[in-house]
């Protein structure tokens, strides 16, 4: 049981940087940037290559300047060649598959042996015990989240939040809308990366496939997150994708334990929980206008 | 400080849709000058400011400010030196930010180094929002933690103005900026951009669709028609003129009556 728990807990701060990039280009930039799936696979393969070759450190910016590319292709083909930006991503994704295929040798997956990893390395030193995995995985998601967080509230950082908010704003600004959209969609691009190649470190695998749904996912823990903790400010949405994400993975973990939900049919659940979170408004507003023409109706009816 | 040379704009050019926006205007502004414009409907007065401001590059003619050729310049750099506000109050703030947070993006945008991406906002600077809020007399300097989408129409086009003057800009545009405001809220917020004006000098571009303040308000009165400046009175001429003496003299320029349904009811 305990194991269980800190897989959950270890996942769950991993894959948390996803949702930390969706929290990036999709809350803040509103932009749905479906670059996310073939940019954590990207970031895995860079980084779970490089540690074949023995560099298991450099293998980390490696993957987020990886993922920064990625994302400033999908920002360059939406913001100068006026590409539609969900297509953008998709084109982008789709372009990922191959590049992640070279990245990894031209091979379906990859994996480690007994090289060193930046987990096996940091067990070596003894700190944590049993539970070194969740705190390196914890602490390079705090610091990215503290480090996104100090971001946001410098100039630049203002600015694509601006750009996110009131497009007419900053278009009678200084604002440079290109540039906004394109810096924020490579941050946003270069956590995904480091997601993957932080999950390519600790599972010793990279797979061409180990992205699929990846973006859903991150939202479903962001919007997890986002209703337990509240939306607002730019702290409160670090704090809550870290406690979605690790919420997420309790989740699962519970369903794969107690197997309430058929674990193949658990990308489907996810998928609805998603929609409907984010439907949730346009289904309150609708429900409020049946609600009122209900009343009306029989305040006519009661008058006659 | 201002220079439209000649200026000319068709939109959708060779089609049924052909509109000739601006034609063949010109205009000259002193740094100082502050001028008031009305015009019918559809008269370019709104295509002006967006060509000042750079939404589109014209077809023809050239913009100088400041002595500056700005004629390609695109709009997001010229808006370094531009103050720009709009008839609807929910264009010129982001409403999800906090009211320091939007100060601080024009601040930090106007002021000191373009190139300081990563500067933050000092308790310095915070303590300039609260006193510049405190001035706007709306006790918005007590919720400067506070989205700006909690704000009302009126409280939303004060901080604007008060965001596009905060580092004085060398040329302030208003477009209708009270028009979309109930009577009183519309009274302050002029008050307070005639206050600031004169308070730092600006130079300063008004459209307006009420008679008696294009006479009143500033040092000139221009009219528009048809894509170019009709009339543009100022000095002794300007002193003593009525709304009947400004609607003859359009008259006698155009060969016919104004016509903005806007002016006429009101």
């Amino acid at each position: 049981m305990l194991y269980v728990a800190q897989t959950a807990l270890e996942l769950g701060f991993q894959y948390a940087l996803v949702a930390m990039a969706l929290f990036l280009s999709y809350r803040v930039l509103d932009i749905a940037d479906m670059t996310t799936d073939g940019c954590f696979v990207l970031g895995c393969a860079v980084s779970v290559t490089l540690t074949a070759a023995g560099h298991p450190f450099l293998a980390i910016p490696a993957a987020m300047l990886a993922g920064a590319c990625a994302g400033f292709v999908t920002a360059f083909l939406q913001t100068k060649l006026g590409v539609p930006s969900i297509l953008a991503g998709i084109i982008t994704n789709t372009g990922l598959y191959t590049i992640n295929l070279m990245a990894m040798g031209w091979k379906a997956n990859q994996s480690l042996l007994k090289q060193d990893t930046i987990f096996t390395l940091f067990r070596s030193t003894g700190i944590g015990g049993d539970w070194y995995a969740i705190i390196l995985s914890g602490g390079i998601t705090v610091l990215m989240g503290v480090l996104l967080v100090l971001f946001l509230n410098t100039r630049l950082g203002l600015s694509i939040r601006a750009t996110g908010d009131n497009r007419d704003m900053v278009r009678a600004s200084s604002i440079n809308p290109t540039f906004t959209i394109t810096t924020g969609l490579c941050l946003a691009n270069a956590l995904t990366g480091l997601s993957g190649a932080v999950v390519g470190q600790a599972q010793k695998t990279a797979d061409i496939n180990g992205g699929t749904g990846i973006v859903v996912i991150g939202l479903a823990c962001l919007i997890i997150g986002e209703t337990i903790v509240g939306r607002g400010a730019m702290f409160r949405g670090a704090i809550a994708v870290i406690l979605g994400s690790i919420l997420y993975r309790f989740i699962y973990a519970i369903v794969l334990y107690t197997k309430v939900v058929p674990v193949d049919c658990l990308k489907l659940v996810t998928a609805i929980v998603v929609a409907l979170a984010i439907a949730t408004p346009a289904l309150k507003s609708w429900a409020a206008l049946q609600n009122r023409k209900r009343r009306a109706m029989a305040e006519r009816k009661g008058a006659r | 400080m201002l220079e439209l040379n000649n200026l000319s704009m068709t939109f959708n050019p060779g089609t049924v849709n052909e509109k000739k926006a601006l034609n063949h205007l010109s205009l000259k502004l002193e740094a100082g000058d502050f001028a008031a414009i009305v015009g019918s409907n559809g008269a370019g007065k709104s295509t002006m400011f967006n060509a000042i401001a750079g939404d589109f590059f014209p077809d023809e003619g050239y913009i100088t400010l400041d002595g500056k050729d700005i004629t390609y310049l695109p709009g997001y750099r010229r808006s370094r030196e531009l103050g720009r506000l709009f008839q609807d109050p929910m264009r010129g703030t982001a409403p999800h930010m906090t009211i320091e947070e939007n100060m601080a993006l024009a601040y930090l945008r106007a002021g000191r180094s373009q190139r300081a991406y990563f500067s933050r906002v000092s308790r310095k600077d915070k303590e300039l929002f609260r006193e510049q809020l405190s001035r706007l007399d709306m006790g918005l300097e007590d919720r400067m933690k506070q989205p700006v989408g909690l704000l009302s129409g009126g409280q939303r086009q004060a901080l604007t103005l008060l965001m596009a003057t905060m580092v004085p800009p060398k040329l302030l545009l208003l477009d209708e900026h009270t028009a979309a405001l109930d009577p009183a809220t519309a009274e302050k917020v002029l008050r307070l951009t005639r206050e600031i004006v004169e308070r730092d000098h600006l130079t300063c571009l008004m459209i307006t669709h009420n008679m008696h303040q294009a006479l009143e308000l500033g040092n000139r009165t221009l009219m528009m028609d048809s894509g170019r400046i009709v009339l543009d009175v100022k000095g002794e001429e300007r002193r003593g003129m009525t709304v009947d003496d400004l609607l003859r003299r359009f008259r006698e320029n155009v060969g016919k009556g104004l016509d903005n349904d806007r002016i006429l009811l009101s």
